[in-house]
């Protein structure tokens, strides 16, 4: 880190002492960003100012909220109809969360597709797998506040699947509840770990950006700065293509706030949870539907473990997976545009995505079982057969010589798509 | 072409999500509404024609819990009109200063005054089924203020030939197996509407609908309406900095 002189006499004198100055000036301004960044690169920066949105309505929404299962529903519908915008507030970090999801899961996909989890970035994509597992707590307990019926007995489901551990099972679901049965003690602790967790979600965040400054940005080509003409500086150029990106995002978000704020959301949330009366169908918020289908596409028992266990580890394991990704794709090309075959493989795994999550929204009955199964075991295959084996059978096409040169249209071997954009 | 692909998948993956629960009751007949859309606004006359119809015939089982009786100033009532509402009902307040607890006139501050103390009342008043309150009925049930509307209009007098009614119960199209507790609330001229419009059911079922989307969500005429203006102020922001991005990237493209 270069010594920038200051020419304000008190930035100086703080930066001399700490260094916030030059820090931001060598990592939001200096920051040397390939040039070839397409659009799907802005969803990193957007997931960060999700979460900034989320933490700001959710400290507000906190002040006037009660985590009481008496009060819990009434003091929502308080702040919907009695505090000064508390329905903004509201509506905005209701929809915020599937946006969290939206983002982070094409974020995400971004990464699959242009290779961003391998060497040298290993660490750098198993922090977002660790983000990716702190956002799903954090949605799940802040689904449960409202205390509707999907809350409840969506928290009754999850919080079962404990029970499926052998031997301690049920101690465990009894800890997590605080009780015998979901209860005021369930909502409370939700409601603070609720609240903590997003704190951790943002120190996370900041190791995120601490590898990924250290690596450096992966790019559509997928091959290594190779000097200063590949790269750009983050500001202005990144700066004000994020602030379009924003733009453009929060059209999208805000017109679900005004509009539709409901969309994403269950009618039956809007009845206070009764213990008494269980829903037709219980289903998650839709961005755990293709979790959520993988849980249920066990039914069967294999030796003595009962499939119940199998569903929840199944589950777990299609999340956890992602963390051995970097060692189970053995190419050494990052870019699937060079990557004939497992260009096609992507996309089939992004339908098999999709497809999990409309099996997950319907009751496990008739052709939804064995299409669930299908999905699932294809979703695996991707991650441990097709993964490993592509990195030995596929030949990918001959890379750039570097990003300038695909740029500029001098390269050698480079595809029309490569320099499209 | 492979973005359009996954954007229309995604749409996909949302829209099938929100209709799966639907599927099992019957197509309800989609009516038009003044407050549906981006510019949708309650009409006040069918807001107070609704006010009546729920204050006569549906609040005499069904609590709305959620409303005080200030809220209706927002539906075009004056401030006398709604501390006359509030008068006619009691309320228990108290301690007083004897720690007896005492009974007084309801004021506009009050929420609405339930029909019964309680469920166990109310059950034992309705033949042992419980009146759900309405306050978020409209946002409560799949396809919103359709089916409210459907129910209430959907009675028959005769179950289909085959059907097994159980005693008390009433046959209702679009309620989930058919059989409802309540009994059609709704008849020629049950009410005698103060602004003479005639009290057919469906005029008063699209009255009360609209009282009941109201009391759901009274706060939506003024999200729309400030929607309108942030999505104008977005869409002109974006479009100026898409044109700083040309500009900035105009020496690196």
């Amino acid at each position: 880190m270069d010594a920038k002189t200051w020419k304000n006499p008190i930035i100086a004198w703080v930066d001399k002492r700490l260094p916030i100055f030059t820090m931001m000036q060598h990592d939001l301004v200096d920051y040397p960003t390939p040039r070839n960044l397409n659009y799907w690169w802005n969803f990193g920066s957007l997931a960060g100012i999700v979460l900034v949105i989320m933490i700001a309505t959710g400290v507000v929404l906190a002040m006037h909220y009660t985590p009481h299962t008496q009060h819990a529903f009434e003091s929502v519908e308080r702040i919907m109809r009695d505090v000064n915008y508390g329905w903004l507030l509201r509506y905005l970090h209701m929809n915020g969360a599937s946006m969290f999801f939206i983002v982070v899961y094409i974020h995400m996909f971004r990464g699959l597709y242009y290779g961003s989890y391998k060497a040298p970035r290993e660490l750098l994509w198993q922090i977002g797998v660790i983000i990716l597992l702190a956002m799903m707590a954090t949605a799940f307990m802040g689904y449960v506040l409202p205390w509707g019926q999907m809350s409840y007995w969506g928290a009754k489901v999850i919080t079962n699947l404990f029970s499926a551990i052998p031997l301690v099972g049920d101690a465990i679901v009894t800890w997590l509840w605080g009780g015998f049965a979901v209860d005021n003690p369930t909502l409370n602790r939700f409601f603070a770990l609720h609240y903590l967790l997003p704190f951790l979600l943002f120190a996370l965040v900041f190791l995120h950006l601490v590898a990924l400054h250290t690596s450096k940005s992966n790019n559509p080509l997928g091959i290594d700065v190779k000097g200063p003409q590949d790269t750009i500086p983050f500001t202005p150029y990144y700066t004000v293509k994020d602030m379009f990106g924003l733009g453009a995002f929060l059209i999208f978000y805000l017109a679900f706030v005004f509009f539709a704020p409901n969309f994403f959301g269950e009618p039956d949330n809007y009845i206070k949870a009764n213990p008494m009366q269980t829903p037709p169908h219980i289903v998650p918020e839709w961005y755990f539907l293709p979790f959520y289908a993988i849980l249920r596409a066990i039914t069967f028992d294999i030796l003595f473990i009962p499939a119940k266990l199998l569903g929840v580890i199944a589950m777990f394991a299609a999340v956890l997976v992602l963390l051995f990704l970097p060692w189970l794709d053995r190419s050494a090309v990052r870019s699937a545009r060079f990557r004939p075959i497992y260009k096609q493989v992507f996309w089939l795994f992004v339908a098999d995505c999709i497809l999990l999550g409309v099996v997950g929204g319907h009751p496990p009955e008739g052709v939804w079982v064995p299409l669930g199964q299908a999905a699932t075991a294809f979703y695996f295959a991707f991650f441990l057969v097709i993964m490993p084996l592509l990195s030995f059978i596929e030949r990918p096409r001959p890379l750039p010589s570097s990003i300038s040169a695909a740029v500029t249209g001098k390269g050698v071997g480079i595809s029309a798509h490569g320099v499209a954009e | 072409m492979k973005r359009k692909t996954l954007a229309a998948a995604f749409a996909t993956l949302l829209f099938t999500t929100g209709a799966a629960v639907a599927s099992e009751a019957p197509k309800l007949p989609a009516q038009s509404w003044s407050f549906s859309g981006t510019f949708g606004t309650f009409g006040r006359p069918d807001l107070q024609r609704g006010f009546q119809v729920y204050k006569q015939i549906c609040s005499s089982c069904h609590a709305a819990h959620l409303l005080a009786y200030r809220n209706l100033t927002d539906i075009g009532f004056t401030p006398q009109q709604v501390t006359d509402f509030a008068a006619d009902f009691e309320v228990e307040d108290g301690p007083n200063d004897e720690g007896e607890m005492f009974t007084r006139k309801a004021v506009a501050a009050d929420r609405f005054v339930k029909p019964f103390p309680n469920e166990a009342a109310a059950r034992a008043a309705n033949n042992g089924a419980y009146p759900p309150d309405l306050s978020l009925m409209t946002k409560a049930r799949v396809g919103g203020p359709d089916y409210v509307y459907a129910l209430l209009t959907g009675y028959k007098e005769e179950p289909p030939a085959g059907f097994a009614l159980m005693e008390g119960m009433h046959y209702n199209e679009y309620f989930p197996g058919h059989q409802v507790a309540m009994a059609p609330p709704l008849s020629e001229g049950g009410v005698d509407y103060a602004d003479g419009t005639t009290a057919t059911v469906e005029q008063m079922a699209k009255d009360v609908v609209t009282f009941l989307s109201w009391a759901a969500e009274p706060e939506m005429e003024v999200r729309k309406r400030l929607g309108v203006k942030v999505m104008i102020f977005l869409v002109a922001l974006t479009a100026l900095l898409f044109a700083l991005k040309r500009k900035i990237w105009s020496d690196v493209h």
